[in-house]
């Protein structure tokens, strides 16, 4: 047995089953919340705003909100699914099963990427309802779907493991994952800031992302794309190595 | 007698990050398919030493082979081969008990066997609750659950950390058959307890450990007869001012008074003895209004070796 597949599966219907339980918070309130961003932006004011370099505002609204839910669902998933767990103590099962870290791993990010990615998809079906959408790079607008919610499980995955409370828990995503993404540009294109916030925004590496997502629905982008893909990249090789390090270390999980 | 040693323990030593020292340097086998049973106080290091060899604690030092294989670095074998039901109940909540039991048959990597979980579950008497949801079982039942679980994927070994805590007589009996039963196939059972009964009752061997060391391993019935002695007093109807030399052979003691005779004697010894001395005293014209005999129980021999090291190490 050089690779536990029983017990990736295992923890991956585990945590999907989790998931088919809370269906109302996992799936139903971010499209409500969602849909209640395109009523007020997109009907009700999205009349008198403007369009974004051709493309009206509720449409272009839509790729930043899929990311907006990405980043949010992935960090909640993926650190409660680990975070549970080891507060209940159900832990030592995982702890002293067969199952390698990397296994482990594949696991719990893999279920808690696939519900985000079918919430992203479920937004982008929820926002198709009330605007127009054209997707000019499916393969590109995938790919970056998959990538984020890989790399913000990881980090939802370090985030459980880092944290030793409920608010610790809740903490990091509050303080840290909203600021940046509302900063990041979901609901505006850094073409509309003064040059200074234009800079000082370019630090976040949130506009990045979000960037080469609506780059991949409408062809247009405030950066790079291969400095999209590049930090998109970055991000998931910097989770990887530290998830690395916590294990080598047994860091928080095993006395 | 000489059974391969199914778990190897070899100087182990776990400090813990407080700086604690809960294991001493502990050396211990345990032959294959035999009921191992530890005794400790509270804090001795039992767990430490269970949640060492089955990979949830990290050892600070010291090795520990599973059926050959060493659990740092053929963790996977070695895991593979084990089972835990931990001292503290923990549970999921929303599971069934079905999926819970399944769900750990696939942990440990082995394929789907509807069959197999079914036998566990029967025998132990859950299978009316399968379809129940964790949280609404009593918690007896919810010990029976983390026991299915440990056996969902067949392991040659079982750690159950104090089973029969918070468990009532009912259940502590079926357990102790289930657990004879596993045996009877081929599994090794370790087995922590505060019960001294249920070792005496259960185990073959038996290892008492205090302040994380191993103060002695042995068979339950050699140290039954090395330890255990039985005593026969006698309560004279004419008090005597010293022994009479007749009585020399056996190591009498009078007490103070010269009302009382006490002979100790081996548990295992010849049962003539005690009527040769009984005779003797007779001849002696010794008569003697009360007679009892007591037998040091394992609890005795276990107070006896904890408080003899404490003096010893104090
Ligand atoms: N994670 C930890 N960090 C620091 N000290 C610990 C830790 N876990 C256990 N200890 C200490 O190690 C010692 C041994 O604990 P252990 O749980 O192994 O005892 P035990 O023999 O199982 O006791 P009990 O019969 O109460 O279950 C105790 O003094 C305990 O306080
Ligand atoms: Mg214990």
């Amino acid at each position: 047995m050089s690779f536990n597949h029983h017990g990736v599966w295992a923890i991956y219907k585990f945590e999907m089953a989790r998931a088919k339980r809370t269906l109302w918070q996992s799936l139903v309130a971010p499209v409500i919340t969602t849909s209640l961003y395109f009523v007020v932006f997109g009907a009700a004011m999205g009349g008198r705003l403007s369009d974004v370099a051709g493309v009206p505002y509720g449409a272009f609204l839509v790729p930043g909100l899929i990311m907006l839910s990405l980043f949010t669902q992935s960090v909640s998933n993926a650190s409660f699914g680990i975070y549970f767990p080891k507060f209940s103590g159900t832990i030592y099962e995982i702890l002293s099963a067969p199952i390698s870290p990397l296994e482990a791993v594949i696991a719990y990010v893999g279920a808690a990427a696939s519900k985000s990615v079918i919430l992203g998809l479920v937004i982008l079906a929820t926002g198709a309802c009330f605007v127009p959408i054209t997707i000019e790079h499916p393969l590109w607008m995938i790919g970056f779907l998959l990538l984020t919610a890989i790399s913000f499980s990881l980090f939802g995955f370090i985030l459980g493991i880092w944290a030793r409370s409920f608010e610790e828990l809740q903490f990091v995503p509050l303080l840290i994952i909203t600021p940046l993404t509302f900063l990041g540009g979901v609901f505006y294109s850094l073409d509309m800031l003064s040059p200074l916030w234009r800079a000082v925004t370019l630090f976040n590496p949130v506009v990045y992302l979000i960037s080469g997502f609506r780059w991949s629905f409408y062809g247009m982008a405030d950066v790079s794309l291969w400095l999209s893909v590049a930090i998109s990249l970055g991000f998931l090789l910097v989770c990887s190595v530290v998830l690395w390090w916590i294990f080598k270390s047994g860091y928080r999980l095993k006395a | 007698m000489a059974m391969p040693a199914i778990i190897s323990i070899q100087d182990l030593t776990k400090t813990y990050q407080s700086g604690f020292k809960a294991l001493k340097g502990v050396s211990l086998d345990i032959r294959q398919g035999e009921i191992f049973a530890l005794l400790g106080p509270n804090g001795a290091g039992k767990t430490t030493l269970i949640s060492i060899v089955c990979g949830i604690v990290t050892p600070t030092s010291g090795r520990v082979l599973a059926d050959g294989f060493d659990i740092v670095s053929q963790w996977r074998e070695a895991r593979s081969r084990i089972g835990l039901v931990p001292q503290e109940l923990t549970t999921d909540a929303f599971e069934t008990v079905w999926d819970t039991v399944s769900f750990s048959r696939g942990l440990f990597g082995c394929a789907p066997n509807p069959a197999h979980i079914e036998k566990v579950l029967r025998q132990l008497s859950l299978w009316d609750k399968r379809k129940n949801q964790i949280m609404t079982l009593s918690g007896g039942m919810k010990r029976r659950v983390m026991i299915a679980k440990a056996l969902s994927h067949e392991p040659d070994i079982l750690f159950l950390d104090e089973p029969s805590a918070g468990v009532d007589v009912e259940l502590r009996r079926d357990m102790w058959q289930m657990v004879r039963a596993l045996r009877e196939s081929g599994v090794t059972i370790i087995l922590t307890t505060h019960y001294i009964e249920e070792a005496e009752e259960m185990a073959d061997r038996i290892g008492i450990i205090n302040h994380g060391e191993l103060v002695l391993a042995d068979e339950k019935s050699a140290l039954m007869q090395q330890l255990g002695q039985k005593q026969l007093s006698l309560s004279l109807l004419e008090p005597l001012a010293q022994l009479p030399d007749a009585l020399a052979p056996w190591d009498l003691q009078l007490s103070a008074d010269g009302q009382e005779l006490v002979y100790a004697f081996d548990a295992q010894a010849d049962r003539k003895e005690i009527s040769r001395l009984l005779r003797a005293l007779n001849e002696l014209d010794i008569g003697f209004r009360d007679l009892n005999t007591r037998e040091s129980s394992l609890e005795d021999i276990f107070v006896n070796l904890v408080h003899r090291r404490e003096g010893g190490t104090a």
